[in-house]
């Protein structure tokens, strides 16, 4: 079972795509879904680029994850196209796009819970590294992943407890060890759901930093409902508003149109 | 194995020693059983044990169901006996040639199947389970009703009689223990790692970019290959192959063991699969019938002990569930 594809990436090395500041990555047009008769998200264009968070923010219900699952292929889109790296991925498998580069995480924390820290970021590691397949190995010939997998938690501050159970963790540790682990994959787009939802103001300051971090050799889409945290740390910021985009554009020019200001009513003084 | 991870220091990936002691204790017991306890029945216990522990490599390490694994378990039966009888092979190769039979049925069935999930996953099994049956019952190999009968044990490589009931009671050990072992490694290894995951969390995974299809497929083939084997051992013990060993009743039955004994575990199917075999033969002799004294221990096994005989034993030792450590 080999389950690496020869993929189209292949064809263009991804490293022979838009690598300055500022190219494009990941970008889809004309992006629709519905579910049943109700269009869920309609119309979505979207650039993300190297080398900058784009913010997408919006009122509960306005569409974000559902465009979160379109980009990263767990939905089908009923209309538009979705071009990743020069490659048209709008027809590929979750799975296939992943491997391209093209990695999320979930609004819901998405750990292995009965796995510890460590175990989890090898997880991430033990594809890429040709360890995912062998049946008849013990697992200790994982050990060798260690090294990397320790500086991906370190990195991420969770080296004092690398040996607990995921499920053991405080909810802003767990959303931690889920950054460590995408980014285990060293991929191109980091799509992060709500990172920071439900964490104190500390580990907020934290996890900013690392995206921040992040950004500067990959890029980063990102859910975010802390209007605070968008403006300190996002480049470019998307409004979805009942499916649809209601305006985008830097944090100043969004901040200051009076549509977003009124969908937003409450939301800002959060 | 104990000592591969001492570079680490982690408790919970060292082999504890008790847990060596443990097992050579139990070897030990196995090599001396057939001088106490009557070997036939001692067979047929290590032979459902394994089947048992195949299951539950499926059941208990990825949560799916299969409700159709006396369709590996049977099948192979047939493989192994037409092979030793009709073509004469060695047992070791008839055994073989058992196993490969029920990976490839596993292969067709898990294909389809592994698309779906819960109850639909088990309904899929099920069924082509039960189109298996109807094959075999029509299949000219098998001899229908009669099943095949008067199979040869054979001379193991070609020079140790199996006739000798001493003999095959080291072989069926021998299988018994490389069974077990195979399924040891497959949960501690690098895949079994990736398999973990997907149970745990299968988006995750899927966005960590593993084609969680091919795992599971993957895995339900090695346990339908580790169930031919308990199957072609069996079908060698007793000599014959029937349709008794692919109805429906017999994947039920192996639910039963894995469930009685406690899934997740290496040790809870093999306790399990010793009740029920222990129970059957008991009941066998006695004036009770077996159908309805088994649905009532089944029901206060489930009722008493939910995590089953084992898991209640960890459980009450850990104070944790089943499923969050290995559990071996
Ligand atoms: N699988 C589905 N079937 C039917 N409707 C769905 C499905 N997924 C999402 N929806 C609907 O689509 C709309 C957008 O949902 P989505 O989860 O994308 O919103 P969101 O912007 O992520 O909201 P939140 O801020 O609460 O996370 C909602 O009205 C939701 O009920
Ligand atoms: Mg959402």
């Amino acid at each position: 079972m080999k389950i690496d594809v020869g993929s189209p990436a292949d064809v263009h090395a991804p490293d022979a795509v838009p690598d300055a500041a500022g190219g494009t990555v990941l970008s889809c047009r004309g992006l629709r879904r519905d579910f049943g008769g109700f269009i869920a998200v309609n119309n979505i264009d979207l650039d993300v680029r190297y080398g900058e968070v784009h913010a997408l923010i919006g009122p509960n219900g306005a569409g974000k994850t559902t465009v979160f699952n379109l980009l990263t292929k767990f939905l089908q889109p009923t209309k538009g196209t979705i071009d990743f790296l020069g490659h048209d991925i709008t027809r590929m498998s979750p799975s296939e796009v992943a491997r391209m580069g093209l990695v999320r995480s979930f609004q819901i924390s998405a750990t292995f819970p009965h796995l510890t820290v460590l175990e989890n970021v090898r997880v991430a590691l033990q594809r890429p590294n040709g360890l995912a397949t062998q049946f008849w190995r013990s697992v200790s010939s994982l050990d060798r992943l260690n090294g990397r997998a320790n500086e991906l938690i370190d990195a991420v501050g969770l080296s004092d407890i690398r040996h607990n159970l995921a499920a053991d963790l405080s909810y802003g540790r767990k959303r931690v060890l889920e950054i460590a682990t995408t980014l285990a994959l060293d991929p191109k787009v980091l799509l992060l759901d709500e990172p920071m939802a439900g964490m104190g103001q500390e580990d907020i300051g934290k996890v900013s930093e690392i995206i921040r971090s992040v950004s500067k050799r990959h890029a980063v889409l990102m859910v975010e409902h802390n209007l605070k945290v968008v403006a300190d740390l996002c480049d470019r910021i998307t409004v979805l508003q009942r499916g649809e985009i209601l305006a985008a554009g830097n944090y100043e020019t969004i901040a200051s149109d009076a549509r977003v200001r009124s969908a937003y009513m409450g939301i800002d003084n959060e | 194995m104990a000592d591969t991870n001492l570079a680490l220091p982690v408790e919970r990936s060292t082999v504890a020693p008790y847990k060596i002691l443990f097992l050579v204790m139990a070897i030990v017991l196995l090599v001396a059983a057939p001088w106490f306890f009557y070997p036939i029945f001692l067979m047929k216990v290590l032979c459902f044990a394994l089947f048992a522990a195949a299951f539950n490599l499926l059941l208990g390490y990825t949560g799916l169901l299969s409700f159709g694994h006396a369709a590996f378990f049977g099948g192979a039966a047939y493989f192994t006996s037409h092979a030793v009888t009709v073509w004469s092979w060695r047992p070791e190769l008839g055994l073989l040639f058992g196993v490969a039979g029920a990976a490839a049925l596993g292969l067709v069935i898990g294909f389809l199947a592994i698309r779906r999930k819960g109850i639909y996953f088990g309904m899929i099994t099920l069924a082509l389970a039960q189109m298996f049956y109807f094959f075999c019952l029509q299949a000219p190999f098998t001899h229908g009703e009669d099943g095949i009968q008067g199979v040869p044990r054979g001379n193991l490589f070609g020079v140790i009689p199996l006739g000798d009931t001493l003999n095959m009671y080291f072989f069926v050990l021998a299988v018994f223990l490389i069974g077990l072992f195979a399924i040891y490694r497959i949960v501690h290894s690098p895949f079994g790692m990736i398999v973990k995951a997907i149970r745990e969390n299968e988006n995750r995974a899927i966005s960590l970019g593993y084609s969680v299809g091919a795992y599971k497929l993957a895995i339900f083939v090695m346990s339908a290959a580790l169930t031919g084997l308990a199957g072609g051992a069996k079908a060698l013990v007793f000599q014959f192959a029937t349709l008794n060993d692919v109805t429906w009743q017999m994947s039920g039955e192996v639910i039963l063991m894995a469930l009685l004994g406690g899934i997740g575990t290496l040790i809870g199917p093999l306790v399990g699969a010793t009740l029920v075999v222990t129970l059957q033969t008991y009941l066998a002799t006695s004036v009770f019938p077996v159908t309805i004294v088994m649905g009532l221990t089944f029901m206060v096994c489930v009722l008493t002990f939910r995590r089953g005989v084992v898991g209640e034993f960890y459980h009450s030792r850990t104070g944790r569930g089943l499923t969050q450590k290995d559990g071996d």
